[in-house]
């Protein structure tokens, strides 16, 4: 036995079975055993290919069909959507994609969103980062408990504070008003912007602001010139997420602005909806949906390594 | 804690005041209070000040609300005006002999239960033909199949579309008269398969599963992906030798070696499938109907506050919204523990 599952002594059994316990499983024989795996794992392979191609082809179809169906209807007009809903265009409609734009107000509520999402990107990322690094690199009294607020605010569903958050923000006039929204945005973008990005400040080497601040540099000077730049790749994952975040973002602003001119896209969408469906205008809602749906979807296809590492990253630090 | 090197190396750096050389030692004096607080602020002001304004956001806009929830859940208040009187626990007493209440809680049950289960399953699934499903190679006894990351790309697609968008596409998929979904059993001769889908009352919550489930796939895939090519492909090799099959390698080195992805995973999936606001209140008609059938507990909250204007009870909602989070959270954790395997 002993000396069978050792590979010097059988040179033919050396390239096949690595794994001396497989030797093992002849015993006796003194040749080589009858254990010939490869040409039993590559049929299985085969089929197992076979089968996995085809189950992935088949969830690809079942995400990409609703989506391409979406921006077919969004070229067809009324009627062909009603008697055909599968069917090509008999020409491209591109106007539905005009007429959503300007009359239905998608434009306006596009807008609306680029400057709340701008606004509030900014500053989660700026506040977060310089809480994170105080958090990270300082020891002070009340550190942990700091830390453990902003973090316990990741595992509480947003729908318990909503009521009272409305409240709040009625006695402080911030209800329907985009700088509400924004600090709402960075409110609730804190808890996992701070859990994040205090992993990576405590991962960066410390000598580099060492040396900032013997060569006189100040602590709010050593943080802005010398560790933000160190932290750019994790600035641009969790940068990511807080974007998707908030411009996806529905529950808040249909509870706390409700003005119908600032609406946000996602709002905006949703009201539509409602009032063409009894219009009949299909078609400039489909050309809405995907008005909404593609600068999305391009972004993410231009850099969907970041994307998907961005998104990924927190579930699995 | 777990850094606590680079903490301990940190700390030394933030008690120098900026400029001073760290070896350059001082002379040791008693101090005055003013010194004191001079020093005082040299080590705490900067880390104050970073601070302050993060801090007093979240406080306002996210710690209160949750705390003024848990005390507004005692009271009668309407929301509508601002006097309001202490009822003890009236507005739990109201939750627990309301239909309506306990029929969300079912559905909220229902969601939790199946939702997580099914996303989950079909992510590790797919992950596992991905990273396993290759065509053997030589000297590799498994690889990950040709074309990996475009699926992986085109799964992620709904993952970074609005979930307002993704209830709006399966809205208009779902209706029975242009929909996408009849016209399509239409069309392979499965007529008899065409349904009123949201309309029906058996059916459209399950419409709605499908697609919460049908979002979040993708994101799974690429996680569990993510964690699956990290396994040695060593260990594969050696129990496809001694005669392991695939499904058992899935369930004897794959599963096990991720189950700490798959908690995680667990935990936030449940957390969204107890929400659902968005995907009810556009998907449904009622909203949360035909008949209660996709009521859920965070409409509710929503309702009861903005059309009914019962904010107390409400919040009394959320409140138990809260507890079947924390009861969900530790039943994963106590069936989830295993020892931590390292590879």
């Amino acid at each position: 036995m002993s000396a069978q599952a050792q590979p010097s002594e059988l040179p033919g059994a050396i390239k096949e079975d690595e794994a001396p316990g497989a030797a093992g499983k002849a015993p006796g024989t003194g040749k080589v055993p009858d254990f010939p795996p490869k040409g039993r794992i590559s049929s299985e392979g085969k089929v197992l290919n076979v089968f996995s191609h085809g189950m992935l082809v088949l969830w690809g179809l079942l995400v990409t069909l609703p989506l391409l169906w979406a921006v077919m209807s969004s070229l067809k007009t009324d009627k062909e959507i009603f008697t055909s809903p599968w069917g090509l265009p008999a020409s491209l409609h591109f106007d539905n994609w005009s007429r959503a734009w300007s009359k239905s107000n998608i434009g306006d509520f596009f807008l609306n969103t680029v400057l709340v999402v701008g606004c509030s990107l900014i500053g989660t990322m700026l506040l977060g980062s310089m809480a994170a690094y105080v958090l990270a690199r300082f020891e002070f009294p009340g550190k942990r408990i700091i830390y453990f607020m902003f973090v316990g605010g990741m595992s509480f569903p947003v729908i318990l504070a909503l009521v009272p958050l409305f409240f709040v923000m009625r006695n402080m006039s911030l209800l329907n008003t985009y700088h509400g929204l924004i600090l709402v945005y960075i409110a609730y973008s804190l808890p996992f912007t701070v859990f994040f990005l205090t992993s990576f400040f405590k991962t960066l080497p410390s000598s580099v602001a060492e040396a900032a601040l013997i060569d006189g540099a100040s602590q709010t000077r050593t943080f802005f010139q010398v560790m933000l730049p160190m932290a750019k790749p994790g600035l641009i994952s969790v940068g990511i997420f807080n974007f998707l975040g908030q411009w996806n973002q529905y529950m808040l602003p249909t509870v706390l602005n409700t003005d119908e001119d600032k609406r946000m896209l996602t709002q905006g969408l949703v009201q539509l909806a409602a009032s063409q469906q009894y219009k009949g205008d299909w078609s400039a809602l489909f050309a809405g949906l995907v008005l909404a749906m593609l600068p999305v979807l391009g972004v993410y296809i231009v850099f969907q390594r970041q994307v998907q590492t961005g998104l990924t990253a927190g579930a699995l630090k | 804690m777990q850094h606590g090197k680079h903490q301990s190396a940190t700390a030394v750096v933030a008690k120098v005041p900026g400029g001073k050389h760290p070896g350059v030692k001082q002379p040791r004096v008693k101090l005055s209070t003013r010194q004191k607080m001079e020093r005082a602020y040299h080590q705490y002001g900067f880390p104050l000040g970073f601070l302050a304004l993060p801090v007093v956001i979240y406080a306002i806009f996210v710690i209160s609300p949750f705390v003024q929830s848990i005390y507004y859940s005692f009271t009668d208040w309407t929301g509508l005006s601002s006097d309001f009187k202490m009822v003890g626990f009236k507005n739990y007493d109201w939750l627990l002999h309301d239909d309506l209440f306990w029929t969300a809680v079912g559905h909220n049950v229902l969601l939790l239960l199946v939702v997580p289960l099914v996303t989950l399953g079909l992510g590790l699934f797919f992950a596992f033909m991905l990273n396993v499903g290759g065509r053997s190679k030589k000297n590799a006894a498994v690889s990950g199949v040709r074309g990996s990351s475009i699926y992986k790309v085109v799964y992620f697609f709904p993952q970074v579309l609005s979930i307002a968008i993704v209830a709006l596409l399966f809205q208009f998929t779902y209706n029975p008269r242009n929909g996408a979904l009849n016209a399509f059993l239409g069309g392979i001769g499965l007529d008899s398969l065409q349904q009123e889908w949201l309309a029906d009352p058996k059916l459209a919550l399950w419409c709605l599963m499908v697609v919460m489930v049908w979002c979040n796939v993708g994101f799974y895939v690429v996680l569990f992906s993510a964690g699956m090519s990290a396994i040695p492909k060593d260990f594969y090799e050696a129990a496809l030798l001694d005669g392991a099959n695939r499904i058992t390698t899935f369930f004897r080195i794959t599963l096990p070696l991720l189950w700490d992805t798959v908690q995680t995973g667990w935990i936030y999936m449940g957390i969204l499938a107890l929400d659902a606001f968005a995907v009810v209140q556009i998907m449904t008609v009622g909203p949360g109907g035909p008949a209660d059938s996709t009521q859920v507990l965070g409409y509710m909250v929503y309702t009861k506050t903005f059309r009914d204007g019962q904010a107390g009870r409400a919040t009394a909602i959320g409140v138990a919204m809260l507890i079947v989070t924390l009861i969900f959270a530790v039943i994963v954790g106590r069936l989830g523990r295993r020892e931590r395997l390292e590879y």
